[in-house]
């Protein structure tokens, strides 16, 4: 089996899970709920702030910026409308949402709901044919007025396509208007350098699977001076933002695997940067007219490669790559697992048959040269066949 | 054989997807998308491609150990069968859209992908059986589809695999529930898939806007009632006519037949209904005879049967000359001739 989805989910690291089995096989013999005064709960507790800490400290944030929530969905959710629903209690001027015209369905639909059931406007902000925001266009949108920005959210790097945003940049042109500035950065941590502070953005999501962390858990770095309003309430867990009883199996094993992640981050850029450079290059060989989608060099995360077919559906690809050991993505499903053209290549300027005929390639930590060897062997056969499977038929 | 099965979700394409496993083919699973904004759960008896669905068809898969794909048809379906739904009563017609998806989808548009994609053929749960080229039909005859298949051509045939016709309904039922398959029980599905309240009429006026013309008593010539569009009255239909004035004879009336472009609905006696002879156009024939023949047809799905004679009309299509009356023909439904449980062959009803 090849393996070449680690943007979708990434093996777990082995040290995070001998964390969360440790952790798992205490909970046989004691009750742990981390909000409990007893000995037990102490226990709990004290797994949970260590985890709090090392987690900021591998990300350059402080151990009370850090909010553990169920998923990278339930972050961006919590950034996006939490922060929208604070900032128009201040000021009931501010409705309207900056967000790039790429971002994934979990920032994407959280925006539409604001605008659909609270008076939320928006502004998807163009990208260019590479996928990349340019600040210009930011400060043009919010200098159409700045008083009626409630928020910006642009993800740091894109989970189809791979393109890096400038975010350093486009949070301080944000913070030059006194406008919070959110960014998904699930796919980011563990490929590039991510360092909440020097970035200089006001609330940033993770997503432990994605890193070699488990499923389930993710977290929502939220400056301290950052107010947001709950989506869950209840206990008063994590600073009153989301309250709910912590896993604290879960948050041990996203902790260790980021901090792991981030140590182990350069080496792996460099490792992936060669690997994938070596898939491009033999998939542009193997076939000529594949266009490589997204942005060159340095703005890419080094895992990820992005291909339309010419000729090909990409379902019919995937289907036939399957059945050959080498698992790959469309790079967007549905919960119905219905390929629908993409919204962020319809946005790069592509067109619907365009879009409706890519793969995506991510690699990761657990990735080796065999996997693209496996992509390649079964690559050109697999194209050559799903070509005829799209051409209209003449049989009857 | 490397058979690509297509799993609705119900439970009539698992068991289908179940014996061609258990018969030693290679087996991958795909459930068509027909809709482009799936509703997440079912509503009843209608629908057939939910959320929900999707995840009844992907447990059987699971079950099954077999890949797991869901095609998007839903642009296809949209032009192929929904469009000429609406088209074809517009022009007076009553289509039979679940036969339009087997000849325009099922068995062509995932049929050709499923052979280019190197499938040797296509498995679905249709009742009906097919062996060396013969169709036939099911050995329940209450659940008979052979009619919505009679369609396709001895090539799409060819390629298509029908595992079903040889067990009832009651059956193929025992046989998910020993499978472990959660859709054991799982309500049929009957009306129209794309119309999830069953309201066919309400359906058409969104898609056709008011079209008003006269309902026409025909034995009098008078005019006894309007209608809002004729789109939404099928021959032979007796509800819901609303007439203004009563029959003469104060017998109920029904429509006798829908006349677009003067958007005129004429009524009348319920044997004004019936007829003996029935023209049909673009045959299409399984098992080529020769004319005139004796023969048996079927004139809609699950309808009667009746003895006739099929013979040339003069310009390519049939006269059929039946034994006994039928009530309520309607044009652009099938006529599909029979001999015994085998199909011959299919036309449209002019």
């Amino acid at each position: 089996m090849a393996y070449l989805d680690h943007a979708a989910s990434t093996p777990m690291l082995a040290e995070a899970v001998e964390t969360m089995t440790a952790a798992l096989s205490a909970a046989l013999s004691a009750a742990g709920n981390a909000s409990s005064l007893h000995s037990a709960g102490r226990k709990a507790r004290r797994v949970v702030e260590e985890s709090r800490e090392q987690l900021a400290a591998a990300l350059g944030a402080r151990p009370s910026e850090i909010v553990f929530t169920g998923s990278g969905t339930e972050s961006d959710n919590l950034a996006v409308k939490g922060i929208w629903w604070a900032r128009h209690d201040a000021d009931r001027r501010r409705t309207r949402v900056l967000a790039s015209a790429v971002e994934h369905h979990a920032v994407l639909d959280a925006v539409e709901w604001l605008a659909g059931h609270e008076g939320a406007t928006v502004d998807w902000l163009e990208v260019d044919e590479q996928g990349r925001l340019h600040p210009d266009v930011l400060r043009e949108a919010i200098e159409r007025d700045p008083d009626d920005v409630a928020l910006v959210t642009v993800m740091w790097a894109n989970n189809e396509v791979g393109t890096v945003q400038p975010v350093r940049r486009l949070a301080d042109i944000a913070h030059e208007f006194g406008i919070p500035f959110h960014t998904d950065a699930v796919q980011a941590l563990g490929q590039l350098p991510v360092d909440v502070a020097t970035s200089g953005v006001d609330a940033l999501t993770l997503a432990g699977h994605k890193f070699g962390g488990p499923l389930g858990v993710g977290a929502l770095v939220l400056g301290r001076d950052v107010t947001c309003v709950p989506l869950l309430h209840g206990g008063g867990q994590e600073r009153d933002v989301r309250s709910g009883t912590l896993d604290t199996p879960a948050v041990a094993g996203l902790a260790l695997a980021a901090a792991l992640a981030v140590q182990r981050q350069p080496g792996l850029h460099a490792r992936l940067t060669g690997l994938r450079d070596d898939l491009v290059h033999r998939v542009q060989q193997a076939v000529p007219d594949a266009v490589l989608n997204g942005a060159p060099g340095r703005d890419r995360l080094p895992g990820n490669a992005h291909f339309s077919f010419p000729g090909c559906e990409g379902d019919s690809l995937l289907l036939l790559l399957d059945a050959r050991g080498v698992e790959v993505s469309t790079g967007s499903a549905c919960s119905a697992g219905v390929a629908r053209p993409s919204h962020v290549l319809l946005a790069m300027g592509a067109a619907e048959v365009a879009a409706r005929s890519s793969l995506r390639f991510s690699l990761g930590h657990s990735s080796t040269a065999a996997d693209v060897d496996a992509l390649l062997d079964a690559l050109p056969g697999v194209v050559d066949r799903a070509r005829r499977a799209a051409l209209p038929t003449l049989r009857r | 054989m490397r058979l690509l099965a297509a799993l609705s979700g119900g439970v009539d394409s698992a068991v289908a997807a179940a014996l061609a496993v258990e018969a030693g083919h290679e087996v991958t699973a795909v459930h068509l998308a027909l809709s482009a904004a799936p509703a997440t759960l079912r509503t009843g008896s209608r629908g057939c491609c939910s959320k929900e669905d999707a995840r009844d068809a992907s447990r059987v898969a699971d079950v099954l150990g077999i890949p797991f794909y869901v095609w998007d048809f839903a642009d296809r379906f949209r032009a192929d069968v929904i469009d000429n739904f609406v088209a074809e009563y517009a022009a007076g017609r009553t289509p039979n859209p679940c036969l339009r998806c087997n000849e325009k989808i099922k068995f062509a548009a995932v049929l050709d992908r499923a052979l280019a994609l190197g499938f040797d053929a296509v498995v679905t749960g249709h009742h009906a059986r097919l062996a060396d080229g013969a169709l036939r039909r099911s050995v329940d005859e209450a659940k008979d589809q052979s009619y919505v298949l009679a369609v396709l051509t001895p090539v799409q045939l060819a390629g298509t695999v029908l595992p079903l016709g040889g067990l009832t309904k009651a059956e193929v039922r025992v046989a998910a529930a020993e499978r472990g398959f959660a859709v054991a029980d799982k309500p049929d599905s009957h009306d129209i898939c794309f119309i999830a309240d069953g309201d066919t009429a309400g359906f058409l006026r969104d898609r056709l806007g008011p079209r008003p013309g006269p309902v026409v008593d025909a034995l009098t010539g008078a005019v006894v009632g309007g209608h809002d569009g004729a789109y939404g009255y099928t021959i032979g239909q007796r509800r819901g006519l609303a007439l203004t004035v009563p029959a003469p004879d104060g017998r109920p009336r029904y429509v006798l037949s829908v006349e677009p472009v003067s958007r005129t609905v004429t009524v009348g006696p319920g044997e004004a209904l019936d007829t003996t002879s029935v023209r049909a156009t673009a045959p299409r024939w399984l098992a080529p005879r020769l004319l005139p023949l004796p023969c048996e047809v079927q004139l809609r799905a699950h309808g009667a049967v009746h003895a006739c004679v099929a013979s040339e009309d003069g310009s390519g299509g049939w006269r059929l000359e039946l034994a006994t009356p039928a009530r309520g023909v309607a044009a652009g439904q099938a006529a599909v001739l029979y001999e015994g449980d085998r199909v011959l062959a299919s036309a449209t009803i002019a």
